[in-house]
């Protein structure tokens, strides 16, 4: 499997990051370099081992239905970069 | 009668399918124990968790867990002992973490199936593929400000289902009993309120149109559209506007839209469709969600008789006509104060009442059947007053108005007013002989075959009687004395 600089650009953009034209062939031999890498587990026969979804072989914990937080108004919105009021405010996002 | 487009070159069909969210009823949210109530203050439902603050961690809420399981059983689907959390990824001011915990490749819940009815009282059974527990995002106001957007994160984390159909629908009408019956199960089951308009329910409408026999063509997806009515508008005019791009020539893009009602078009949501690549993967913070089988029968044991079921019942229990029955379920309040006013009564009668004088009563003040002016046992009083012959049909009318407005019971008003009926042969008689004696002409009339008057006697007496005058007496006493 070998990335193109196409795909390397649409993963950046979909992520959110800034990327130099000059900054996407070393990327790529980057990135490429670790697809051969995980590729190596192909090299195994996983046919008769059932896929693990994690490293702790137990179930998930549940927590019961009881409002237990909430009311950090104040804490939660003091990191924002702006505010309005109790909103956060963020530049215009419309459909 | 299918229902079809009739375009330039013949018959369309209309596919649909149908992806709701559902909020799940819960005090706390699907991974944090912050509120979920609806109208609170903004931002003041919103745990460190919700707002994606780093380190935090989701831990599932067992009752979200327990209402999907609810949901599954009450669609008659299959529960999955095992599903998974998937993260979904994508940037949104509302969606702090950039990402929704879902459940893509491993629903909690698989196939089911819902029964819709017709207008034309047929059936039809949908196939439900699967439900799904997500996260719900926050809540963004575009316009208290010309260049910023607010956010509200109240809502962000509270758990919904997505419950989705097969395209199974056909028509519009199709689509809306589908909604109203999904929304009447969830009510029955207490998983989600099924509230439209505070947005407890929202729908996502897949459609494309093809011509009978055809295999599927491109399908276009509307988002969240907010009420049976809007829709039903909805794939109507999106149904259109495909038929007139096939029709011309062109093609169908697979595209999402918006509904905008107040124009009656959808229009194209271009910037989503680079976010349709979600790069889901398994989320590391949660372990698989493994279900104990004997904790499901026991959710399934406790579940409440549910609306098909109930609408059988009561064709057979109550010999009501299946439109009835169904109108009467709708609504477990409705059933309940339905089963209230039947016991021990005709139960059709009952029917009529309920469905006629009292729904419009509630009509007409605004009421629903839970703050209904006439409490349900005195329903069932006024139809014992009728019973017993202490009433006629045509005064229990005036004695219902009387019960809407002053929530008197109906015996008082009866006594109050001088309501009870006369049954006095003695009283009929006489006034049967003024009402002849008064009318001469229409007497000669009817004698020399013109039996039709007979009717005309019949309210000039009851008239004479101020209503009062038992129906049938009054009958027997007009033959006797024109005879």
């Amino acid at each position: 499997m070998s990335l193109d600089p196409a795909t390397v650009r649409r993963i950046a953009r979909l992520a959110r990051i800034h990327l130099d034209e000059a900054e996407v062939p070393r990327l790529q031999d980057e990135l490429n370099a670790i697809l051969g890498w995980i590729e190596q587990l192909n090299e195994l026969d996983v046919a008769d081992i059932a896929p693990l979804t994690g490293p702790a072989q137990m179930a998930l914990k549940m927590r019961e239905d009881r409002v237990t937080d909430g009311g950090l108004r104040e804490a939660v919105l003091a990191n924002a970069p702006d505010r309005a009021g109790d909103f956060f405010a963020v530049p215009k996002v419309v459909e | 009668m299918s229902y079809v487009i009739e375009g330039g070159t013949g018959a369309w069909e209309v596919v649909i399918g149908l992806e709701v969210h559902a909020q799940v009823v819960s005090q706390a949210k699907l991974f944090s124990g912050a509120a979920t109530a609806f109208g609170a203050e903004p931002n003041t439902q919103v745990s460190f968790v919700d707002a994606a603050f780093p380190g935090m961690l989701p831990v599932i809420n067992r009752e979200c867990v327990a209402q999907a399981v609810r949901t599954g059983l009450g669609l008659g689907a299959h529960i999955n002992l095992v599903s998974r959390f998937d993260r979904k990824n994508y940037f949104y001011a509302d969606l702090p973490p950039g990402y929704q915990i879902s459940q893509y490749q491993h629903p909690i819940v698989g196939a089911g199936v819902i029964e819709i009815e017709l207008a034309d009282g047929s059936t039809k059974s949908i196939g439900v593929t699967r439900l799904h527990l997500e996260q719900d995002a926050g809540k963004s106001l575009h316009d208290q400000h010309p260049t910023k957007s607010y956010i509200d994160l109240n809502r962000a984390g509270v758990a919904l289902m997505e419950i989705v159909s097969e395209p199974d629908l056909r028509s519009p009408e199709e689509a809306g009993a589908y909604l109203r019956k999904l929304r009447t199960i969830l009510r029955y089951l207490g998983t989600c309120d099924g509230n439209m308009e505070e947005g407890s329910m929202r729908a996502d409408v897949n459609v494309s149109v093809r011509k009978h026999g055809e295999p599927f063509r491109t399908r276009c997806e509307v988002k969240n559209v907010n009420s049976v009515r809007f829709v039903m508008q909805a794939i109507e005019v999106e149904a259109k506007r495909q038929v007139e791009i096939w029709e011309a020539g062109g093609a169908v893009d697979q595209e999402t839209r918006l509904f905008d009602a107040a124009r009656g078009i959808t229009r194209s949501m271009r910037s989503k469709e680079e976010a349709h690549d979600y790069r889901y993967f398994p989320d590391p913070d949660l372990l698989p969600l493994v279900l104990d089988e004997a904790w499901i029968a026991e959710l399934k044991a406790a579940l409440p008789e549910l609306p098909d079921a109930k609408r059988r019942r009561f064709m057979q229990q109550y010999g009501l006509p299946f439109y009835d029955s169904a109108v009467l379920v709708a609504e477990q309040a409705t059933a309940d104060y339905y089963e209230t006013v039947a016991r021990g009564r005709d139960a059709k009668l009952a029917a009529n009442w309920v469905m006629g004088d009292l729904f419009a009563a509630l009509n007409r003040t605004g009421r629903t059947i839970e703050t209904s002016p006439v409490p349900a046992a005195a329903l069932g009083a006024l139809l014992d007053l009728m019973a017993d012959n202490t009433i006629n049909g045509r005064i229990a009318k005036e004695v219902f108005e009387a019960m809407v407005d002053t929530g008197e019971a109906p015996g008082a008003i009866v006594e109050r007013k001088g309501l009870r009926q006369v049954t006095d042969t003695g009283a009929i008689d006489a006034a049967v002989a003024a009402v002849l004696a008064a009318n001469p002409e229409k007497l000669a009339e009817y004698r020399s075959g013109k039996e039709k008057l007979f009717g005309f006697f019949v309210g000039q007496v009851m008239k004479a009687m101020a209503g009062k005058g038992n129906p049938a007496l009054v009958n027997d006493a007009l033959k006797r004395q024109l005879g």
